[in-house]
C-alpha cells in the first residue's frame, strides 16, 4: 500500500479562527511530510503491484465494465425472504449475544455447521480443531503470520491465486511457485524444488495450495498427486495449506478426496470459507490446523480482530435451522454449470486459434492463455476503450510470469453478458495478433476453425501453459 | 471567492490519479472560501455545467479526454473561464508526436524519433523499415503511445526481438505510437507557472531501475530532489528549455516539461510537456512550488485567479 491510498488523516492542527472555537482543518499534507513518513514504512509496505496497475484495476470497477475480472459469487439469486427469516430468528432467539463479543476461535454452534459443510465434502473434523475466521483470507494471513519470518520460503502453485499475493509480500515470504498442468501442481517439480532449497540450506515453511478448481487456473488436483503430496508432506515434515473454497461448486466428475481428509489433519491444514456457498459479505471463514498450531493462529487473531463477528456467525446457525443450505449451493452450481459452459463455448467461437485455456470441472474461473507477444495488462488497457475487464496473469506471480495470460471469472454475469463480453475481448485479440503479423511479416494465422473443431480443442487443450520466466520488451 | 467546478476522474487510465489529484485541489479551493462542486466527468458533463453553471471551472483531469483539449473545447463554447492551457495549446502537448515536431522545428532538444499509426504497417509495408529505424536509434528504444499520461504501454525494446512485442503493447493505447532513442541519465521536471521556471525536480529512483518506469512516481521507491542537484548552468538551462517549450507550445498558466540530463553528453533532452500536471501529494508540480515558497494553497488560489485573467482579457478583445 503506497501514500496515496491512503492519504495521511488530518494532522490534528487546529487553529483559532477570528474567535471561533476551534476546529480541525481538512486534512493538507506536502511532498516533504510523505518523505517523512515514507522513512516510517515498515519495509513490509512496500508492495509488488505498481500504482499504475491498481488504477488499472480500479477503472474495471466502472459500472458500464462487463467485468471478468471478480472472482464474485452471484448473491442476486439469494431469497430475500430466507434472509429475513434468518434475522428475524437471531432477534427473537440471540438478540443480546448477536451484539456481544464471541470467543477467539469462534462459536462452537458455528463450528458445528462448519463441520457439515466439510463432512458434505468428505472431510471429517473435530470441532476442538477449527477457528472460525473474518474470511478464508484472513485464514490465509494469520497462517502467514504464525509461520513466516522475512525470506522464509512458502511454496505456491504457478500460477497461485492472486489474492494471496499481497499477503505472502507482506511478510517478505520468499514465494517459490511450482507450475501446474491439467492435473493441478506438478508433483516431480514441486520434489526438485524442494531438494534445491534443501542443498541450499533452505526449508520452506509451508505449501500453499487451491487443489480443487484452483484460483485463477481453475484446474484440480489428481488423487494420485495429492497422495504423494501428502506422502511428501510425512517426510520431510512440511505443513500444507490446503484452500478450498470452492469444491462444492462442482459441474461434473466425482469429489477428490481433500488433502486433509488423506492426511488425517497431521501435515495438512484447511482453510475453508462459507463465500462462495453463501454469502462473501458475511466475512465467515475458518481454520483447520494441529492443535499446537492452531494455538498460534488463535493468538494471531486476538491480536487482529479479538473475533470474528459474532452476528455473521449467528446468521449462519440461523441459516443452517432455517434452510437446508445444500439447495442453494445446488441452484448455484446449476446456475454457473451453464454459465461456465457459455464462456467456454463463447472462448471457442472468439478468441484466435493461438490461444487456448482450461475447462474446468467447478469452481469460479477460467484462465486462458494467448500468444507471447501479448501482454494482457496492455490488452485490459486495450479491452477498457471497449468495456470489458479481466485479470492480468502477471498478478498470479509474483516473478513476472504470466504475462501472455488471463484469470476469466464466469459465476457473476448473465449468459448474454458473458457472451457479449468474450466477443469483445476476442475481437481485441484478434486485432492485436493480426498486426503483430504485419509488424513481423508472417501472415496472421487464417480464417478460424470452426467452432465445432475448437470445442475438440478446447477439451483435449486442458493445459495450464506456464511461459518460462522471461523478461519481456519493457518489463517493469 | 465563488462558484468553482472542480471536473475530475473521467474514464482515461488516468483515473484515480485525477480522483486524488481532485481531492487535494478541492480541498485546497474550500480552504480558500471558495464553494467547491466536484463533477466526476460522464455523459451528462454539459448538462451538469449548465445547470451548476459555475463561475470557473478548475480542472484536473488527466489523459484523453480531459487533457487533450476536448473539455477545454466545451467549456470555450459554454463560455466557462477554465485553469490551464486552451484547446490548441493542449492538442499540441498531449500528442507527442506533433509536440516533437514542433520542438526539432524550434530547435529545442528532444531524442530522435519516429512515428507511426497503425495504417502505415497494415497498409503500407511500415515493417520493413523496422531494421533501418532500429539502426538509427541504436538500442535500447523506447516504444510508446503517442497520446498516453501515465506509465502504462510504455516499454523498452532490448533487442530487434522485443520491437514487434512492444508496438503492439504500444498500439493497446493509441492509434499512433512512436519509437524513441533512449537517453540514459537523469530524470529531470521543471514545472512552468505564468511562465515562469520552478525550481528544477529531480525523480531519483531508490534502487536500480533502469527500465522501471512504473516505480518513478511512487513514495518509497522513488527520491524526489527539489531543487535539483545540478550545476547552476544546467538548472538554468533547464528552466530556459522548459519555459521555451512552454511557449511554443502556447501553454497557460502551469505546465510541466519533462526532460532527460544525458549522462554521457551531458546534453538536456525535452521528452513531453504536460498541460495539466498532477496535483496529488506526490506531484511535481506542488512540489516545485513549494520549494518556490508558494504552498499549495497559494498555487491553486493562482491557478484559479489566471483562468478569470485570461476570461477578461478576451472580452476586451
Amino acid at each position: 500500500m503506497t501514500i496515496e491510498d491512503q492519504p495521511p488523516q488530518g494532522s490534528g492542527r487546529g487553529k483559532g479562527l477570528r474567535g471561533e472555537r476551534r476546529r480541525m482543518e481538512p486534512k493538507r499534507s506536502t511532498s516533504r511530510d510523505l518523505e517523512r513518513y515514507a522513512d516510517l514504512f515498515a519495509s513490509r509496505t512496500r508492495v509488488m503491484k505498481s500504482s499504475a496497475m491498481r488504477d488499472l484495476m480500479a477503472i474495471t470497477a466502472r459500472p458500464e465494465v462487463i467485468s471478468f475480472a471478480g472472482g464474485l459469487p452471484d448473491t442476486s439469486t439469494f431469497p430475500p425472504e430466507t434472509f429475513a427469516a434468518v434475522a428475524s430468528r437471531i432477534a427473537a432467539e440471540s438478540c443480546a449475544k448477536a451484539l456481544q463479543y464471541g470467543p477467539t476461535e469462534g462459536l462452537p454452534e458455528t463450528k458445528e455447521c462448519i463441520a457439515e459443510v466439510m463432512a458434505a465434502d468428505g472431510t471429517r473434523v473435530d470441532i476442538e480443531d477449527i477457528v472460525v475466521t473474518t474470511g478464508g483470507q484472513q485464514g490465509i494471513d494469520l497462517v502467514a503470520k504464525t509461520l513466516i519470518d522475512p525470506g522464509d520460503v512458502v511454496v505456491a502453485e504457478a500460477p497461485t491465486y492472486p489474492g494471496a499475493v499481497p499477503t505472502f509480500s507482506s511478510y517478505q515470504a520468499d514465494v517459490v511457485q511450482i507450475e501446474m498442468d491439467a492435473d493441478g501442481m506438478r508433483v516431480d517439480l514441486l520434489e526438485e524444488a524442494l531438494e534445491r532449497l534443501e542443498r541450499e540450506g533452505r526449508k520452506p515453511k509451508f505449501i500453499y495450495t487451491v487443489p480443487t478448481f484452483q484460483n485463477p487456473a481453475g484446474v484440480t488436483m489428481s488423487l494420485e498427486r495429492r497422495e504423494r503430496l501428502v506422502e511428501i508432506a510425512h517426510e520431510r515434515e512440511l505443513l500444507v495449506l490446503e484452500d478450498n473454497p470452492y469444491s462444492l461448486l462442482r459441474y461434473e466428475g466425482d469429489p477428490v478426496p481433500s488433502l486433509h481428509s488423506l492426511d488425517g489433519g497431521v501435515f495438512v491444514m484447511y482453510l475453508g470459507t462459507f463465500s462462495k456457498i453463501l454469502s462473501p459479505g458475511i466475512r465467515l471463514g475458518w481454520v483447520v490446523a494441529p492443535p499446537p498450531v492452531l494455538e498460534k493462529i488463535n493468538q494471531g487473531k486476538s491480536g487482529a480482530d479479538l473475533c470474528t463477528s459474532t452476528l455473521s456467525q449467528l446468521m449462519v446457525q440461523a441459516y443452517f435451522k432455517e434452510v437446508r443450505w445444500r439447495d442453494y449451493v445446488e441452484s448455484l452450481t446449476a446456475l454457473y454449470r451453464d454459465r461456465r459452459d457459455t464462456m467456454l463455448d463463447a472462448l471457442a467461437d472468439h478468441f484466435p486459434p493461438q490461444a487456448e485455456w482450461t475447462r474446468p470441472g467447478g469452481g469460479l474461473f477460467i484462465w486462458a492463455t494467448l500468444p507471447d507477444f501479448i501482454d494482457t495488462t496492455d490488452l485490459l488497457a486495450r479491452a477498457l476503450r471497449d468495456n470489458v475487464a479481466f485479470v492480468p496473469g502477471e498478478q498470479a506471480y509474483l516473478d513476472g510470469r504470466g504475462r501472455n495470460s488471463m484469470r476469466l471469472n464466469f459465476s457473476v454475469s448473465n449468459e448474454e453478458t458473458i457472451r457479449e463480453g468474450i466477443r469483445r475481448i476476442g475481437a481485441v485479440v484478434e486485432e492485436l495478433v493480426a498486426l503483430y503479423g504485419t509488424l513481423t511479416g508472417t501472415e496472421p494465422q487464417g480464417r478460424r476453425e470452426q467452432p465445432a473443431d475448437r470445442g475438440r480443442e478446447a477439451e483435449g487443450g486442458r493445459v495450464v501453459r506456464m511461459p518460462e520466466r522471461r523478461r519481456r520488451a519493457g518489463g517493469a | 471567492v465563488g462558484r468553482i467546478a472542480v471536473l475530475k476522474g473521467g474514464s482515461s487510465l488516468e483515473r484515480q490519479v485525477s480522483l486524488r489529484s481532485a481531492a487535494r485541489v478541492e480541498d485546497a479551493l474550500v480552504r480558500l472560501g471558495h464553494e467547491v462542486i466536484g463533477i466526476d466527468v460522464d455523459g451528462e458533463l454539459v448538462d451538469r455545467l449548465r445547470a451548476e453553471a459555475p463561475d470557473a471551472a478548475f480542472i484536473v483531469l488527466h489523459g484523453v479526454g480531459g487533457e487533450d483539449g476536448t473539455v477545454q473545447e466545451l467549456l470555450e463554447i459554454l463560455a466557462i473561464p477554465y485553469t490551464g492551457s486552451g484547446v490548441l495549446a493542449c492538442m499540441r502537448s498531449m500528442d507527442k508526436v506533433l509536440c516533437k515536431h514542433l520542438m526539432i522545428e524550434a530547435g529545442i532538444p528532444t531524442p530522435e524519433f519516429f512515428a507511426f499509426n497503425e495504417t502505415a504497417f497494415k497498409g503500407l509495408g511500415a515493417a520493413r523499415l523496422l531494421p533501418a529505424m532500429e539502426e538509427r536509434l541504436d538500442f535500447p528504444i523506447v516504444v510508446k503511445p503517442a497520446a498516453q499520461g501515465s506509465a502504462l504501454g510504455i516499454k523498452f525494446a532490448r533487442t530487434a526481438a522485443d520491437v514487434p512485442s512492444a508496438l503492439v503493447a504500444a498500439f493497446s493505447y493509441d492509434t499512433r505510437v512512436l519509437l524513441e532513442r533512449y537517453v540514459r541519465g537523469r530524470d529531470l521536471a521543471v514545472s512552468v507557472l505564468e511562465g515562469a521556471a520552478l525550481p528544477v525536480v529531480e525523480a531519483v529512483p531508490n534502487e536500480e531501475s533502469f527500465y522501471d518506469f512504473e516505480s518513478r512516481y511512487e513514495i518509497g521507491r522513488t527520491t524526489f530532489v527539489c531543487p535539483a542537484a545540478i550545476p547552476e548552468p544546467v538548472t538554468a538551462r533547464a528552466q530556459a528549455l522548459a519555459v521555451a517549450t512552454y511557449d511554443l507550445l502556447g501553454c497557460y498558466g502551469v505546465a510541466r516539461v519533462d526532460m532527460m540530463l544525458d549522462d554521457e553528453s551531458g546534453e538536456l533532452f525535452v521528452l513531453e510537456a504536460n498541460p495539466i500536471p498532477g496535483m496529488t501529494d506526490t506531484s511535481l508540480l506542488p512540489q516545485a512550488a513549494e520549494a518556490a515558497g508558494i504552498a499549495f494553497d497559494a498555487l491553486v488560489e493562482r491557478m484559479l485567479e489566471l483562468a478569470f485573467e485570461r476570461d477578461a482579457g478576451k472580452a476586451v478583445v
